[in-house]
């Protein structure tokens, strides 16, 4: 009778080719995701060995870190991104890999697009040269990011060399409140266990809150588990994932697809079986949250007021809370609500998918945002995109004062011109708020798409359950997600 | 012979914790399709003032530190973004290993994939170098990557955690590619053993 064993060791498993030297194993990696920031030195490097991609049918690629969000029939005015899409285009045709380019229908963000093609499956192991690679986890799927070296070594030899990491069980048992969302779940634990707190180990979440939630609710959260220092995060696969997949673009279809269903349903963390920590989280208990510093572990509820340094547990946790009071401009022991910002910025491989522009949207359907504010919508996808435009969306933030963008990261990384100018406050339903994150001397408050839409609303740092009346708790509570 | 002897170095003390790789090396700088210049860039926002020129308040620009090839910093240092382009700004700039007591993962896997060693120290090892540190700006430190210790000014020496196959590898100069490219045979059955 063999151990029980959990989700993520029993796809760890599966994917071991070989032993390797001391505790090390070659993995094998089912799909290779790419984009254009962390692959042309990979490929330079392939090509100075006269090697080829291994298998080009387990390799996408996509556009989209440094690509503009306005028109892009325009012309890109920043040089150096222009060259390095030219090279992953070149280098995408070079090697036969199949790539979602600029006049892709269905390019986006790499995260976004993978679980919405039906790429992304429960069981596989998926890697891409980016650390939101844990998004994909929310299917079931072992998925983390790695570096340029190793995109490397997947494209030459479809494997990595990795040493097992441990296992962390997050379980969240209970129901979230109305305004509170996947999102404050995910900054909830950040603040609990801190950017480091899950070093070494890949996240399994577990318990009723997380199986309530969609499967774009699910990827928030597996998509901040690299805030936690994790490896991976993870959610096993159930009827919601089942049912997410029906039908995309490159699940299998018709006899091949049942039976893939069916080893989908075996992928389980049996009974008994044991992680290596555990923590545990009350939904009930929940609000809407907000960081207030600059890594995503400095979290709080939105309507509390911000930490003391002199109250710090010791003299290294007080210098960094000043340090980052100091750069974000704020006042220990007083509240975040109220605050006045200067830009919303509703995107991201966290928070642009269509549940997510359907929260903000329900917010500001028939409202103006405060005149004092720049908001962006980019939605994570083309597909999104559309889907959003069908739905009338995209109306609603263009009469709400809001710019509607095309599809990219845009201002989460403030690669491709979207950013903050210095000293400006910006809620983000993205997932960093490091110093410059989103623009040198940008100042970024993260949030769920609520607390980032009611912001918008009254221009200051808004507890979204204060605006929230009966006709939109109906809309909020029975979205169809 | 070696492809990283033991060598003594100064060591530039950044005591700040959770050093993101956004402040190692900013996003801005990532749209290079090569690896060259990013020594200019390692701690750009820190390192230098509005006009361009550099922050002489900023331990990097302070000349008691000029050819150091140790970073000493505070815990879970490399958290956040995967950009390998952090490594590769750190030994541009001229550092062979940084100290401290934690390291993220993915920096970790990354230095060590650029023959930057992530040297962790236990707690009473890393607060024994502060003490010194606090005292003197003057701290030379010696490397052993083959005995895997390190020397203090004291005369202690510590040893530092390093899996064989990495220290092996960055001892001979040999590419872990190389090394999985051996494993041809054992990829091409287990590709075979596999529904499509």
């Amino acid at each position: 009778m063999s151990k029980p064993s959990t989700v993520f060791e029993k796809i760890w498993n599966a994917h071991v080719v070989a032993p390797a030297q001391d505790a090390l194993s070659v993995l094998y990696v089912d799909l290779h995701l790419i984009h254009e920031v962390t692959s042309p030195q990979a490929f330079t490097g392939l090509r100075q060995r006269g090697l080829k991609v291994r298998r080009p049918d387990r390799t996408v690629a996509t556009m989209d870190h440094s690509i503009p969000t306005t028109d892009p029939s325009l012309a890109l005015t920043d040089l150096l991104a222009a060259k390095q899409i030219k090279e992953l285009e070149s280098n995408t045709k070079e090697f036969g890999i199949k790539l979602y380019g600029m006049d892709s229908p269905s390019r986006g963000i790499v995260h976004v697009i993978g679980p919405e093609l039906g790429l992304t499956q429960p069981g596989m192991t998926i890697v891409c040269g980016d650390s939101h690679t844990s998004t994909h986890g929310a299917l079931g799927a072992l998925a983390f990011g790695i570096g340029t070296s190793e995109v490397e070594h997947v494209l030459a030899t479809q494997c990595l060399l990795q040493r097992r990491p441990k296992t962390f069980e997050i379980r969240v048992e209970g129901r979230l409140s109305p305004g509170v969302s996947a999102k404050d779940i995910i900054l909830a634990l950040l603040s609990q266990i801190g950017v480091g707190g899950g070093t070494g180990h890949v996240f399994e979440y577990t318990g009723s809150a997380i199986r309530a939630l969609s499967i774009e609710e699910r990827m928030t959260i597996c998509n901040m588990s690299i805030e936690g220092g994790a490896r991976a995060g993870m959610i096993a696969p159930d009827d919601t994932t089942i049912e997410y997949l029906s039908g995309r673009e490159f699940v299998p279809k018709g006899k091949a697809w049942d039976e893939r269903v069916e080893k989908w349903r075996a992928l389980k963390t049996d009974v008994g079986a044991e992680y290596d920590r555990s923590i545990s989280l009350d939904a009930d208990k929940l609000v809407p949250m907000i960081t207030y510093g600059t890594n995503p572990g400095m979290g709080m509820r939105v309507d509390d007021c911000v930490p003391d340094p002199s109250k710090a547990a010791d003299s290294s946790k007080r210098a960094a809370l000043e340090k980052a009071l100091k750069y974000m401009n704020l006042q220990p022991g007083r509240p975040l609500l109220g605050l006045p910002v200067d830009v919303v910025f509703v995107g991201s491989c966290t928070n642009s998918r269509i549940s997510d522009l359907r929260l903000a949207a329900s917010l500001l359907k028939d409202r103006k945002i405060s005149p004092k504010v720049r908001m962006l919508v980019v939605p994570g996808s083309q597909n999104v995109k559309r889907e959003a435009e069908r739905e009338g969306l995209d109306k609603i933030f263009k009469q709400a004062g809001a710019e509607w963008r095309e599809a990219g990261c845009s201002m989460c990384i403030a690669m491709n011109g979207d950013q903050l100018e210095p000293g400006q406050y910006a809620i983000s339903t993205s997932n960093r708020n490091f110093e410059g994150r989103q623009g040198k001397g940008g100042r970024t408050f993260l949030a769920s798409p609520l607390t980032a839409a009611a912001t918008a609303l009254k221009g200051v740092i808004t507890d979204v359950r204060t605006i929230l009346n009966e006709k939109n708790s109906h809309l909020i509570l029975n979205f169809e997600l | 012979m070696s492809h990283f002897p033991p060598f003594t170095s100064r060591l530039v003390p950044l005591l700040a914790n959770d050093i993101d790789t956004d402040q190692i090396i900013p996003a801005r700088f990532l749209k290079a399709t090569d690896k060259l210049g990013l020594g200019e860039h390692l701690f750009a926002d820190w390192r230098y003032l509005s006009d361009g020129s550099p922050d002489p308040d900023f331990v990097l620009n302070k000349p008691e530190h000029a050819g150091a090839r140790i970073l000493l910093t505070g815990v879970n240092f490399g958290c956040g973004s995967s950009r390998e382009h952090a490594a590769w700004a750190l030994t541009a700039f001229g550092f062979q290993a940084v100290l401290s007591t934690s390291f993220a993962d993915i920096f970790k896997n990354n230095a060590l994939n650029n023959g930057l060693l992530p040297i962790q120290l236990d707690e009473s090892a890393y607060s024994g170098l502060l003490k010194s540190v606090n005292r003197s700006s003057d701290i030379q430190i010696t490397v052993d990557l083959e005995r895997e210790k390190v020397t203090f000014p004291d005369g202690t020496t510590h040893k530092f955690p390093i899996d064989g196959f990495s220290r092996h590898c960055i001892l001979n100069g040999i590419d872990e590619l190389g090394y999985l490219q051996q494993f041809e045979k054992q990829i091409a059955e287990y590709e075979k053993s596999r529904p499509a």
